[in-house]
């Protein structure tokens, strides 16, 4: 699945592009949390949360993930948009709550992460 | 240098062999075609072919293409003396279309192996929409190279530059010092360290693996500084041969049981906190699971120092990626 299969998927919309439409997406993941995100989350990864502050954009970067989605339709702050301008993240913006737009996409083939190891109560 | 230049030619291919392969006609041809009535006889097209430009064009009857014809159809009647004959009577009618929303590779290989120099491109309908020539195609996949080619050009002589500070400076044992200073409860600026660090790890040209490891420790030691303390601290980043260790410093408040803290799950972080996606209480279980060594080492009311060391494994080839590409 590329990026404009995906925003098809999702009935989005994007609100910063710094990825070509045609990009593909290995894989997605959700998370509210952004340890889980640091955890869980793989290079390429679309990353869909319903946080929208700027330190979703941060913890993508640190985390290899170039593009966010923000479900429920939550308008991110201004800074939010600035902060994914100057660390080249795309923003995307679905009115699906987390549980219907997580089912569409896997449902449309875009996989998970698989099943996580868990190692000393940790993860 | 000549290396150099080397591995970029090939990064180049693969990058145009993307391209052929995942772009659409649609976007390579040209739209503004000039298509030939079938009334109009060989002078005219004569005419118009100078008048234009042009070495060929597809002759349209309602709206289908019904032919091509090229210059040397043009000299053909010229040579025959039927310049007063129709076009019909001396285009090629057996014409190779291709789809608007074909592959870039139809096209390479109709245009290159079948030696047509120009291919009309049709919608579902078969109506003409444009035309692609090895001109066109040349010139709108230079255009799309060069868009992300320029954007990481720049990054990569800093990249090359930077990865040769260990072969460039000799000392028996060299290390390059990275310091930064954060702010408590700073959230505007609250990972901007991490940022930077990862950016100057991959400049220095660390295996990906490595940078991915050392950006979720000092990410999460970095809020941690930005959430827990009084007054802010410092992250040092020691870049080695064989090793990066990350250090952070604070001057309090200090944590009173080590032991609490270090359960995955065990959080002092407040409600706002939490709202943000922090505070889960996984960070100090995640900086330990991506690093070899962690050590937290605190004095109530004093200050905390956490120290992390990522080890580069079986050794010279994982150190720093060199640019010559073995
Ligand atoms: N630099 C620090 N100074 C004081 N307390 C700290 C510091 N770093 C971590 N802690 C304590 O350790 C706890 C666990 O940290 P961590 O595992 O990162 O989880 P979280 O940050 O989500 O609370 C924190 O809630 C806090 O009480
Ligand atoms: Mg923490």
């Amino acid at each position: 699945m590329n990026i404009r299969e995906m925003v098809e998927v999702l009935n989005g919309k994007i609100l910063v592009q710094n990825h070509d439409p045609d990009e593909e997406l290995p894989r997605g993941g959700a998370a509210d949390l952004m340890s889980d995100v640091l955890a869980f989350g793989s290079e390429g990864m679309v990353l869909l949360t319903g946080l929208t502050n700027p330190q979703v954009v941060r913890t993508a970067e640190m985390a290899g993930i170039n593009v966010i989605v923000f479900v429920r339709d939550k308008t991110p702050p201004p800074e939010t948009l600035e902060l994914a301008r100057d660390s080249c993240i795309s923003l995307i913006r679905t009115g699906y709550t987390m549980y219907e737009a997580c089912g569409r996409l896997y449902q449309a083939g875009l996989p998970g992460r698989g099943p996580v190891r868990i190692e000393n109560n940790s993860w | 240098m000549k290396t150099i230049h080397g591995d970029m030619s090939t990064q180049e291919i693969t990058k145009v062999q993307e391209l052929i392969y995942t772009t659409r006609v649609e976007s390579v041809m040209a739209s503004n075609v000039i298509a030939i009535d079938p009334s109009f006889t060989m002078s005219q097209v004569k005419d118009l072919m100078r008048d234009k430009r042009i070495s060929g064009a597809p002759v349209v009857k309602e709206n289908q293409v019904i032919g091509i014809v090229t210059i040397s159809d043009v000299i053909r009647s010229m040579e025959e003396g039927k310049l007063n004959f129709l076009v019909t009577d001396l285009m090629t009618s057996d014409v190779r279309t291709v789809s608007k929303d074909a592959m870039v590779t139809d096209v390479v290989n109709n245009l290159g192996r079948q030696g047509f120099s120009r291919l009309p491109v049709v919608d579902q309908d078969g109506t003409l929409v444009g035309i692609v020539t090895t001109g066109t195609l040349i010139r709108s996949l230079l255009m799309q190279m060069d868009k992300s080619f320029q954007r990481n050009e720049a990054e990569k002589l800093y990249t090359y530059r930077a990865s040769h500070i260990f072969q460039d400076i000799s000392s028996d044992d060299t290390s390059l010092l990275l310091r930064y200073f954060v702010n408590e409860k700073d959230f505007d600026n609250a990972g901007k360290a991490s940022s930077l660090i990862k950016r100057s790890l991959q400049r220095l040209m660390l295996l990906p693996q490595i940078v991915r490891r050392v950006g979720v420790a000092v990410y999460e030691a970095e809020m941690n500084l930005v959430i827990h303390t009084d007054i802010g601290g410092e992250i040092t980043v020691e870049v080695r041969k064989d090793r990066v260790n990350v250090s952070t410093v604070d001057h309090g408040p200090g944590i009173s049981d080590l032991k609490q803290v270090l359960q995955p799950g065990f959080s002092t972080a407040p409600e706002w906190i939490r709202d943000m996606g922090f505070g889960a209480g996984m960070g100090l279980a995640n900086i330990r699971r991506v690093s070899d060594v962690m050590k937290l080492t605190s004095s109530p009311g004093q200050g905390t120092r956490l120290e992390i060391v990522f080890n580069f494994r079986n050794d010279s080839l994982a150190t720093t990626r060199s640019p010559q590409k073995a």
